[in-house]
């Protein structure tokens, strides 16, 4: 089908784009790579009265390092970190995710900040991100806020982001050199939306280690028992942690085949990093 | 409406449109350029794929406002390029379309993955074409004909 009518304004800064925002008074949404929100017009899922584009705010697409952390703008596309074309503070968790997300063509429009905004729960960046506890920056009419991912996002396509808030940055700690990780990405078809996701990421340099699921009926999951059998490297135990992990998260309301995929990947994510 | 200048296919346009017009329908009813198909219009079939800005996108999920001062090339644009030549070529000798709804998506596909040296091995040339479908061949003569089209114009 066709988008629905909708008014269109592309404003030179961030705080422009926030004061039109506030002028809409919740009709307006942000559009950056609009590879998912487009295709929602499309469907008539979503019907805005006016798009707001910052795809080529030079803030938002900005990238700094520092020595260790590194900060993406938000409308950093997924093919420019698939290309390393920006710093990688992830020894290549993040370009190999990218790679995996939707297609070539999607890729070079489609953006992180975008992905984050809309926490599609099958998406990539929400899980890879609360992997590697990155921090979202927030813009308001009130100022600037910063968010650990793991508080962000707070369910399905559901996040502590205000409709009068855009996302500016993400802040992504970097791995140490001896850092491991993990990924899989489990679909049926290349580059399609995932059946299940899991994300292990280990730094003992920084004491942190950590596993997470995607496709959680929910926001990323992260799974702590699962994670301390990966820091002491007990690689007989990953099954039985992920298993009870999986029980006390009975809120999430898997049924038996979910269940079954999700200790299966993400005991196959374990072993890429334990082998 | 809103005013827009795009670059397509080497020649600059200013047209005003309504904001809520792809650019994949910009193309076809406003320029005339109807190699550019629509299949699914919500990014999954591949069939709209451009180059905007020398890279490969869905104009299905583009919006022609958003390209505004941008280069857009579709497949009206490649009479002179020696990788789609070669594709278009091969395409022939290999039957690798039928009704060929889907070819025009398929070799700006093609192309890029040619040129971005990701058209080595079958393995990835059928994961780079995992976002373009075709109803007819069942891809075998269309993955032979991008392989043998890489081996005649290596990238770069």
């Amino acid at each position: 089908m066709k988008a629905p009518v909708v008014e269109y304004i592309r404003p030179g800064s961030v705080t422009e784009a926030i004061d039109l925002l506030a002028q809409a008074r919740g009709e307006a949404r942000v559009i950056a790579g609009g590879q998912s929100l487009v295709a929602m017009m499309n469907l008539r899922v979503a019907s805005p009265g006016l798009l707001i584009d910052i795809a080529r705010l030079p803030e938002l697409t900005a990238v700094s390092e520092e020595p260790d952390a590194v900060t993406l703008g938000a409308c950093v596309t997924h093919a420019a970190i698939e290309d390393g074309k920006v710093a990688d503070p992830s020894c290549g968790l993040m370009p190999r995710a990218a790679a995996s997300l939707a297609y070539r063509a999607i890729r070079t429009r489609g953006t992180i900040g975008g992905s984050l905004a809309l926490s599609d729960p099958a998406a990539e960046w929400p899980a890879v991100l609360t992997a590697l506890d990155a921090e979202v920056t927030l813009c308001g009419p009130s100022g600037w806020r910063t968010l650990k991912c793991t508080e962000f996002v707070t369910g399905i396509f559901e996040t502590k982001l205000a409709s009068d808030e855009v996302i500016a940055s993400v802040r992504v700690p970097k791995l140490s050199a001896d850092a491991r990780w993990g990924y899989l990405k489990l679909c049926r078809k290349s580059g399609e939306f995932a059946s299940a996701l899991a994300v292990v990421v280990t730094d003992r340099g920084r004491g942190f280690s950590r596993v997470v699921l995607g496709v959680a009926n929910g926001a990323p999951l992260v799974l702590e028992e699962a994670s301390r059998v990966v820091a002491e490297a007990r690689g007989d135990e990953v099954g039985g942690a992920v298993a009870g992990d999986l029980d006390r998260a009975a809120d999430r309301l898997f049924d038996e085949f979910q269940r079954n995929l999700h200790i299966v990947t993400a005991m196959r994510t374990v072993q890429q990093v334990l082998q | 409406m809103t005013a827009v200048r795009l670059n397509i296919n080497g020649k600059v346009i200013a047209d005003d449109v309504p904001p809520r017009l792809s650019l994949a329908d910009f193309l076809r009813e406003r320029r005339n350029l109807t190699g550019t198909h629509l299949g699914c219009e919500h990014g999954v079939c591949g069939a709209c794929t451009v180059l905007v800005d020398g890279e490969p996108a869905r104009s299905c999920l583009m919006l022609a406002v958003a390209c505004d001062e941008r280069d857009v090339a579709t497949i009206e644009g490649f009479a002179a390029d020696r990788v789609i030549e070669a594709l278009r070529r091969n395409f022939h000798q290999h039957h690798a379309l039928q009704c060929g709804f889907c070819t025009p998506g398929m070799l700006v596909t093609a192309r890029d993955l040619i040129l971005r040296g990701k058209a080595s091995s079958e393995r990835e040339i059928r994961e780079g074409l995992a976002g373009n479908i075709c109803r007819c061949t069942g891809y075998t003569n269309i993955v032979t004909a991008i392989a043998e089209a890489a081996k005649e114009t290596p990238h770069g």
